[in-house]
C-alpha cells in the first residue's frame, strides 16, 4: 500500500501523536524559567504587603518590574495550560468533556494573560 | 455500531483500587499535593491577575482588594496560595531533579519528599512571621 504521509511528516516520525516530547520539555524549560522569576515575584508581592496604592503603582510601573511582572504572568500562564492539560487528560476520558474543558482551560488562560498585560500598561501610564 | 458483538462481551471486571489500597508513603502525598497545589495556584493566578487590574482602576478598587485579602478568610487564603507556591517550587526543583536522573533511590525519594513538605511549611511559616512582626512592605 502507497503511504500516504509526506516526506516531511515521516521524517518528524510522530505519527498520530502530532507532537513528539514536545509537551513535557515544554512544562520543564517553562519550570526551569519560572524559578528565579517566583524568587522575584515572592520579592516584589512580600516588599508590597500593606503598601499603599501610590508605592504599588510606581514599583509595577518601573520598566524591570514591569517586565519582570509580564514575563511572570505570561510563563505561569503557560506552565498552567500544560499541567492543566496533562490532569484533564489523566481524568476526563469524555471526548466532548475533555475538548471543552480544554478549550475552556486555553480560553481562560488567554484571557487571564489578556488582562494581566493591559493592567500593567494602564498601570505604566498612569 | 450498537450491536457491536465485543461490547456486549464485556463483563463488570474489578478495578485495581489503586488510590484505596496502599499504604500512604511521603512520595505518593508528595506526588498528589504537586497536583492539588497546581490546581490551587491556577486559581491564585486569578487573584494576581485581579490584584493587578485592582491596581490598575485606580483607588477605589485597590482599597476593594486590600480590604478582602485582609479579611480572615482573605488572609487564610493567602496563607494558602504562599504554602502552595512554596511547596510547588520546592517540589518542581525535586522533579527536575529526578529528570536530571537524580534521586531516584528509594530512600532518596522519600526524604527528599519528607524535606520539600517541611521546608515548605517553613518558608511560609516565615513569610507570614516575617509579614506579622512588620519586616515586609519594604517597597514602600
Amino acid at each position: 500500500m502507497k503511504n500516504m504521509q509526506t516526506p516531511l511528516h515521516k521524517v518528524k516520525g510522530m505519527g498520530s501523536s502530532h507532537s513528539g516530547t514536545g509537551h513535557f520539555w515544554h512544562e520543564r524549560v517553562s519550570s526551569v524559567a519560572l524559578i528565579p522569576l517566583t524568587l522575584w515575584f515572592g520579592y516584589a508581592v512580600l516588599g508590597l504587603v500593606n503598601a499603599s496604592e501610590v508605592t504599588a503603582i510606581s514599583f509595577l510601573a518601573h520598566p524591570v518590574n514591569a517586565i519582570l511582572m509580564a514575563a511572570f504572568v505570561i510563563i505561569t500562564l503557560y506552565h498552567i495550560k500544560l499541567g492543566m492539560q496533562v490532569i484533564i487528560d489523566d481524568y476526563v476520558h469524555a471526548a466532548g468533556a475533555k475538548i471543552a474543558l480544554l478549550l475552556l482551560v486555553r480560553f481562560a488562560v488567554i484571557a487571564t494573560g489578556a488582562a494581566c498585560l493591559f493592567a500593567l500598561l494602564r498601570i505604566a501610564s498612569l | 455500531m450498537a450491536d457491536n458483538p465485543q461490547a456486549q462481551a464485556r463483563p463488570a471486571r474489578p478495578l485495581s483500587p489503586h488510590l484505596t489500597i496502599y499504604h500512604w508513603a511521603p512520595t505518593m502525598l508528595v506526588s498528589i499535593t504537586h497536583r492539588v497545589t497546581g490546581v490551587g495556584l491556577s486559581v491564585g493566578m486569578l487573584v494576581l491577575a485581579w490584584w493587578l487590574v485592582a491596581i490598575s482602576n485606580g483607588p477605589d478598587g485597590y482599597q476593594g482588594f486590600y480590604n478582602l485579602v485582609g479579611s480572615p478568610i482573605g488572609l487564610l487564603a493567602m496563607f494558602g496560595f504562599t504554602w502552595a507556591l512554596a511547596f510547588h517550587t520546592l517540589n518542581g526543583i525535586r522533579h527536575l531533579a529526578f529528570d536530571l536522573g537524580y534521586g531516584f533511590k528509594k530512600e532518596t525519594a522519600r526524604l527528599s519528599a519528607l524535606l520539600v513538605i517541611g521546608l515548605s511549611l517553613l518558608v511560609a511559616a516565615a513569610i507570614f512571621a516575617l509579614v506579622w512582626t512588620g519586616h515586609a512592605g519594604y517597597l514602600g
